[in-house]
């Protein structure tokens, strides 16, 4: 009898995701860190509860690929599944329990830069897809288009030098780091902008300034949010329009 | 009449899924024979015999195993170490260690005709996490980058005498093959026997669809032994075909 009655909680909790799962996606320097930071104060200003997570940080994987990355070794495949790996950890670890809980997640990249990544580095589309097959969907995505030029300067400025992966020099593009770098983004980029339709992203101009574009970003995040937290954001999105 | 060793015409390298479609060269020359089955199973016993065996008959034999890529292996323990760690994310840290044993030490062998002999490949781990609650689907689909083999033997012991055996050996259950870590009781031995039954399931699950052949492992070692033996012996004559 009791058991039976546990059974009956227990199964309508279990499809009950209650949080909000927020995503940013773009290239190197499309500015969308800086949309998700501010997005975060936001959100924890009106009393929300909010955790951040960010591609390839897992403390466990880490080390592993900065000594496979500084020794050349990795193929795309087991480049592929360190990423994977990392975002498990991060998914099982942070990601899916808290969204279980009714946190709101934003992530600095999710499973589309693995997909776009991989791709381009020649791994099949249809195996990276069904790696990720346990992540959940996002409630929002935002992706933020920038043409690569305008990307790529924003990078290069103050920096001395890019990484070897960073540059894609494993895919043998050029033996200049600069171009390799820009033909690399720029494949990336036509990867997001296959997938965009598909996977429902939101369309960010990331060439718009800085205000703009949060103001947009706020506006479509306040639409997935619980009723209750509407008014008083309504209020606040007032404010800074 | 001439006898030509088939095994050095080249082919098509042959995948559970999609493949590694960025390699440039598919082909190989060489012959893919792994072992599987539990620790105690005697399986690294059969391997040196077996590699002994093909080198005098003048086969050159690489050795490979899994969590042996200089790459991963160290990092995999390390992360056991900080528990908890979840099951998606051991699967993909073996899978990527298995990775890069393949791409770096499997294949080039193959390419250069070697007789790669594995203690373990896959299977193993498919059947690790699939009893931790993993889906087969996704195992399966995840090692859609693996090569198939061309020989699959794996050693079915009763998990009654590999306990004895692991005892004998050891004098100690390791943690993980006892499935401690997924079972609730704190009796070891039950978890043992239990957890190593379910492996032994899901290795006859996978008998069909990856064409294991399954070896008596519970009989003494040398007729084990001879059994495998003469396995290979047919397998590799057949390779070498009269020509006429």
């Amino acid at each position: 009898m009791q058991s039976e009655n546990r059974e009956q909680v227990h199964a309508p909790l279990k499809n009950l995701v209650t949080g909000k799962l927020i995503v940013v996606e773009g290239i190197d320097g499309s500015g969308k860190s800086t949309q998700i930071h501010l997005l975060d104060k936001w959100l924890r200003s009106l009393g929300l509860q909010v955790f951040n997570t960010e591609w390839n940080s897992s403390d466990v994987v880490k080390e592993i690929t900065s000594k496979g990355k500084k020794k050349g070794l990795l193929t795309p495949t087991t480049f592929s599944l360190l990423h994977a790996t990392d975002f498990a950890d991060r998914f099982e670890r942070n990601i899916f329990p808290l969204l279980r809980a009714g946190y709101i997640v934003l992530a600095d990249r999710y499973t589309y830069t693995a997909f776009a990544r991989d791709i381009v580095r020649g791994c099949s589309p249809s195996w990276v897809r069904k790696l990720y097959a346990f992540a959940s969907k996002p409630d929002l995505t935002f992706y933020f288009r920038v043409p690569v030029d305008v990307a790529v300067d924003r990078i290069l400025t103050g920096r001395a030098k890019l990484k070897y992966y960073e540059a894609g020099m494993d895919l043998n593009l050029s033996n200049d780091p600069i171009e390799s770098y820009r033909i690399f983004q720029s494949r990336i980029i036509d990867e997001y902008e296959s997938m965009s339709d598909r996977e429902g992203f939101t369309v960010i101009d990331g060439t718009l300034n800085i205000e703009e574009q949060q103001t947009f970003v706020r506006q479509k995040v306040m639409r997935i949010l619980p009723d209750r937290f509407r008014t008083k954001m309504t209020a606040a999105i007032r404010e800074i329009c | 009449m001439l006898k030509e060793p088939i095994h050095n015409e080249p082919r098509t390298m042959e995948f559970y899924g999609e493949g590694l479609p960025y390699l440039k060269d598919t082909s190989i020359k060489g012959r893919l024979i792994v072992i599987e089955g539990p620790d105690g199973s005697g399986r690294s016993t059969q391997i040196t015999s077996i590699t002994a065996r093909l080198e005098s008959e003048g086969h050159a034999v690489i050795n490979t195993g899994l969590k042996r890529s200089e790459l991963i292996s160290g990092g995999i323990l390390e992360a056991k170490q900080k528990l908890p760690i979840g099951k998606k994310t051991l699967t993909l840290f073996y899978a990527a260690d298995f990775a890069d044993q393949l791409e770096h030490k499997i294949i080039p062998a193959l390419q250069a005709g070697y007789m790669v002999l594995a203690d373990r490949y896959i299977y193993t781990l498919m059947a690790r996490s699939i009893v931790r609650g993993i889906s087969r689907r996704w195992s399966h689909d995840l090692f859609g980058f693996a090569l198939k083999p061309d020989l699959v033997f794996y050693l079915d012991v009763d998990p009654f005498d590999l306990f004895h055996r692991v005892f004998q050996k050891y004098s100690s259950l390791d943690y993980y093959e006892s499935g401690a870590d997924i079972d609730t009781s704190d009796d070891l031995f039950d978890s043992f026997v239990s957890y190593q039954r379910k492996i032994a399931n899901e290795f006859r699950q996978m008998e069909r669809r990856y064409g294991l052949i399954r070896i008596d492992g519970t009989r003494p070692i040398e007729q084990v032994n001879l059994d495998l033996q003469k396995r290979v012996d047919a397998y590799i004559s057949r390779l070498w075909r009269s020509n006429s």
